[in-house]
């Protein structure tokens, strides 16, 4: 089976000479059709430069990186992607909607199709009702579940989310957790998340990848072998808090590593 | 009370304050014969009947005969001249804030072109248009071009640059992740400019072009002056500036005239604006004003 997303010693060098920044070292990754994968690291340690440069915004200085087979700038124009950032990124002068059917806009597909897409797509993110709201008169979680909606409008068969419930409080971080998972499921694409938060990758993932910073290191494979589908009594399983703490020791042993 | 009666009356509110200040002033004057009262220290502006005239004598010049033993009186002519003037001046605007626009979306697009051709377009507004005005018009008449076109080419001069920097900046307002997001979706570049940096620059350019509207219509009063026109508002203040001394409320009463032809253009780029961009997507400008 060919993995969806493949690296093979993947360098990212920032700038040149005496100001050049390692931000990732000889990475290699491998990510199966369907897996859903969190990186964590702490600032520094490239993993939002490595979904960038999966996602073709940027080019690396060495090494190959395949999506699908192809390189990332092939799989961008195949629109194999959908993006998810910390904010969410919604065109203020667009509904909901419209938001929502921008990708298939660009893509040229007629107006009654998208707009079917689109409430089909709020339906899942359960915003509907919500189609001819502006951006503004939405909360920041509802904000999100719309870019959510946004980038699973095309069925692109990746997500990479860049930390998307980052600005988010507890109480609908958990929620949107949830409902992610259940995308994921529904959808089966398979998932590059990048976050700051342990509980939160060992609670979605099925594979978790420990970086370390400078220069931005893969140290630890972690796979997450919770069952599935994941519920509310996923956080309160005994292997959820055992995984929590591999993961947070894989994370001291960086730090105790560096001075 | 609603929002727009109450625009209505404040508007009401200060030109009845600045009637009163002006005619409480020149009260003062009168009264103390010049100085601050209780004081030797003389006024700033006399307050006699050349330099301001009273309000109401103003206002009644403008519906006496313009001219001794003429037919029409003040106001009609005014207005002629004032419709003649905006005709040039919302031609220039027109064409001036489509080349600004233009320039703008160059310029983002090119770096090269912005690096290169900024610096001529800023000097552009520093040169002053009285010596701009006539090296146009004699181009524009060995061009064969009728006179208002002359005008309004000056009128277009002045109009072009805020919109050009505001449509530049407003172009360049999206954030990062927006222009990422676009590129993620695999957009044209044609895509990127009108589905996400032109509606995203709408705000920044309508402050733009009410500062457009008011600097064509001071490039048409001012460029009617070398183009040696008979009609049109420059003219006009150019002739009762001229019989001051014996009709100054005549000079007021066509800067009035003018300075409602400005307010009625700015008051239409609003109206137009309400239609274009929902209120909580303005933003506040401090767009450079062009130097007349």
């Amino acid at each position: 089976m060919t993995p969806t997303i493949s690296l093979d010693n993947v360098s990212m060098v920032f700038g040149s000479g005496t100001d050049a920044v390692k931000a990732l070292e000889d990475i290699d990754l491998a990510v199966q059709p369907g897996e859903f994968v969190s990186l964590i690291g702490p600032s520094g340690c490239g993993k939002s430069t490595m979904l960038r440069v999966i996602g073709d915004l940027i080019s690396p200085t060495e090494g190959i990186p395949h999506v699908n087979g192809k390189s990332p700038h092939q799989a961008r124009l195949d629109r194999d992607y959908g993006m998810v950032f910390q904010s969410a990124t919604l065109l203020d002068w667009r509904t909901v909607l419209e938001n929502v059917a921008l990708p298939l806009e660009i893509m040229g597909v007629d107006r009654p199709e998208r707009d079917a897409t689109g409430r089909r797509m709020l339906d899942l993110v359960q915003l509907d009702g919500f189609a001819n709201h502006y951006p503004w008169q939405l909360s920041g979680g509802m904000q999100q579940r719309v870019s959510i909606a946004r980038a699973l409008s095309f069925q692109p068969s990746i997500l990479l989310m860049d930390e998307p419930f980052g600005a988010l409080d507890e109480m609908t971080r958990e929620r949107m957790q949830m409902e992610l998972l259940r995308i994921w499921e529904e959808t089966e694409t398979t998932v590059l998340f990048v976050t700051h938060s342990i509980a939160e990758a060992v609670f979605l993932s099925t594979r978790v990848i420990v970086m370390s910073p400078r220069p931005g290191r893969i140290v630890d494979h972690i796979d997450i072998d919770l069952p599935q589908p994941r519920g509310f009594d996923t956080r309160e399983h005994q292997r959820f808090f055992e995984l929590i703490t591999v993961v947070r020791e894989a994370l001291r042993a960086i730090e105790n590593e560096s001075p | 009370m609603n929002h727009r009666t109450r625009s209505i009356l404040s508007f009401l509110g200060i030109v009845a304050s600045l009637a009163v200040i002006w005619e409480g002033y020149k009260w003062m004057g009168q009264t103390t014969g010049g100085t601050w009262p209780y004081t030797t220290v003389r006024l700033p502006i006399r307050t006699n009947a050349r330099s301001m005239p009273h309000l109401w004598d103003i206002a009644e010049s403008l519906f006496q005969p313009a001219r001794r033993g003429g037919e029409d009186i003040l106001l009609v002519i005014l207005l002629r001249s004032a419709w003649f003037t905006f005709r040039s001046a919302a031609g220039g605007f027109l064409v001036g804030s489509a080349f600004g626009f233009g320039l703008g979306i160059l310029f983002v697009r090119s770096s090269i072109a912005e690096r290169g051709l900024m610096p001529y377009v800023v000097a552009s507004q520093t040169v002053p248009v009285i010596a701009i005005a006539p090296i146009l018009v004699i181009w524009g008449g060995r061009l064969g071009l009728p006179q208002a076109v002359q005008v309004a080419v000056i009128a277009a001069y002045l109009a072009f640059f805020p919109v050009a920097i505001n449509t530049l900046r407003g172009l360049r307002s999206p954030a990062a992740t927006a222009t990422e997001l676009l590129r993620s979706y695999a957009a044209s570049p044609a895509q990127q400019l009108w589905k996400l940096q032109v509606p995203a620059a709408l705000p920044f350019l309508f402050p733009a072009l009410r500062i457009a509207a008011t600097a064509s219509i001071i490039g048409a009063i001012v460029g009617e002056l070398p183009a040696g026109l008979s009609r049109g508002l420059g003219r006009a203040i150019l002739g009762f500036a001229s019989s001051f001394s014996s009709a100054p409320e005549k000079l007021f009463a066509s800067v009035a005239v003018s300075a409602l032809v400005g307010i009625l253009f700015v008051g239409l780029v609003a109206l137009v604006e309400r239609s274009v961009v929902p209120p909580n997507r303005r933003v506040t400008v401090d767009a450079e004003r062009p130097l007349a």
